[in-house]
C-alpha cells in the first residue's frame, strides 16, 4: 500500500476528501459567485489528486490522461463561467447570487 | 480553507494559487512531472490570471462582499461536516486491492509515455476535447461581447 515515495495511498485519499469538503463548504458558505467558481476548481483538483494518486498506485498512466482531460474541461468551464459572470454583473451590478433568483420555483 | 474564509476575493485567489502550487508539488511526488508542469501552467498561470482579471475588472472589494445570515452559514458548515463524516465513514470500510507488481516503471509519467497513451488509446476524447475548448472559446467571446443595441436600461 505504498506509492513510489513511500507515502501511503490512504493519505492521498484523506487529502482529496478534505479538499473536496472544503470546496463543498465554500460553495455553500459564500455568496460571491467568483469565490464559488474557485471552490468548484478546488473540488476538481481534489478529484485530480485522487486520480493521479491511484494511477501511480496501480501503475497505469490512463489516470493521468484523464486528469489532462479534466484540466481541459475545467479551463473551458472557467472561461464560459466567467463570461456569464461578467454578463450578469453588467446587468445587475453585483456578483451576489441572491439576486439571481428569477429561476427559483 | 483560507480560500473560503478570507473576506476579500483577491486574497481568496492568492490562497487558491498557493493551494494549486501545493497540489503541483504532490504531482511531482507522484511521478507525474508532465502533469505538474501542465497544472502550474494551466491553473496557476491561465485560470488564476483570468480570475484576477475578472475581479479587477468588476472592481470588487470588501464592501461589496454580501453577508449571509448566520443561520445559512451554520447550515452550510453542518452540511459540509456531514459530508466529510460520510466520506470518512465510507472510506474507512474500503479495502484497497494490494497491487503486487507496484514497481514504478522508469518512464512513468513522462511526456513520452503519456503522449503514447494519449494518442493511441484516447485519440477520440482528445479530439472531442479540442472541439469542446473551441466551442467554449467561441461561447465566451459571444457572451463577453458588449451588446450592440436593445439595451433598455
Amino acid at each position: 500500500m505504498k506509492t513510489a515515495q513511500g507515502i501511503p495511498l490512504d493519505y492521498y485519499i484523506w487529502l482529496s476528501a478534505a479538499l473536496f469538503t472544503i470546496g463543498i463548504l465554500g460553495v455553500l458558505y459564500r455568496k460571491n459567485a467568483i469565490v464559488i467558481f474557485m471552490c468548484i476548481e478546488l473540488m476538481l483538483n481534489a478529484v485530480n489528486v485522487l486520480l493521479v494518486a491511484f494511477s501511480n498506485y496501480y501503475n497505469d498512466a490512463s489516470g493521468q490522461v484523464f486528469v489532462f482531460f479534466i484540466m481541459a474541461v475545467a479551463a473551458a468551464e472557467v472561461a464560459v463561467g466567467l463570461a456569464i459572470l461578467i454578463m450578469t454583473y453588467r446587468n445587475t451590478k453585483t456578483t451576489d447570487i441572491e439576486v439571481l433568483n428569477k429561476l427559483k420555483w | 480553507m483560507l480560500v473560503v474564509f478570507s473576506k476579500s476575493a483577491v486574497h481568496s485567489v492568492l490562497y487558491l494559487i498557493l493551494t494549486f502550487f501545493t497540489i503541483a508539488g504532490h504531482y511531482v511526488l507522484l511521478n507525474a512531472e508532465f502533469l505538474a508542469a501542465v497544472h502550474v501552467i494551466v491553473y496557476a498561470g491561465a485560470i488564476m490570471v483570468l480570475f484576477l482579471y475578472v475581479i479587477m475588472l468588476l472592481n470588487l472589494n470588501q464592501e461589496s462582499e454580501p453577508h449571509k445570515s448566520n443561520m445559512l452559514k451554520f447550515a452550510a458548515a453542518i452540511c459540509a461536516g456531514a459530508l466529510l463524516v460520510i466520506l470518512i465513514g465510507s472510506l474507512k470500510g474500503t479495502e484497497l486491492y494490494n497491487n503486487e507488481s507496484s514497481a514504478v516503471l522508469a518512464d512513468f509519467g513522462t511526456v513520452k509515455s503519456l503522449g503514447r497513451i494519449l494518442f493511441n488509446e484516447y485519440l477520440l476524447p482528445f479530439e472531442v476535447t479540442s472541439v469542446l475548448l473551441m466551442a467554449s472559446m467561441i461561447g465566451a467571446v459571444m457572451l463577453g461581447k458588449p451588446e450592440k443595441d436593445q439595451d433598455t436600461k
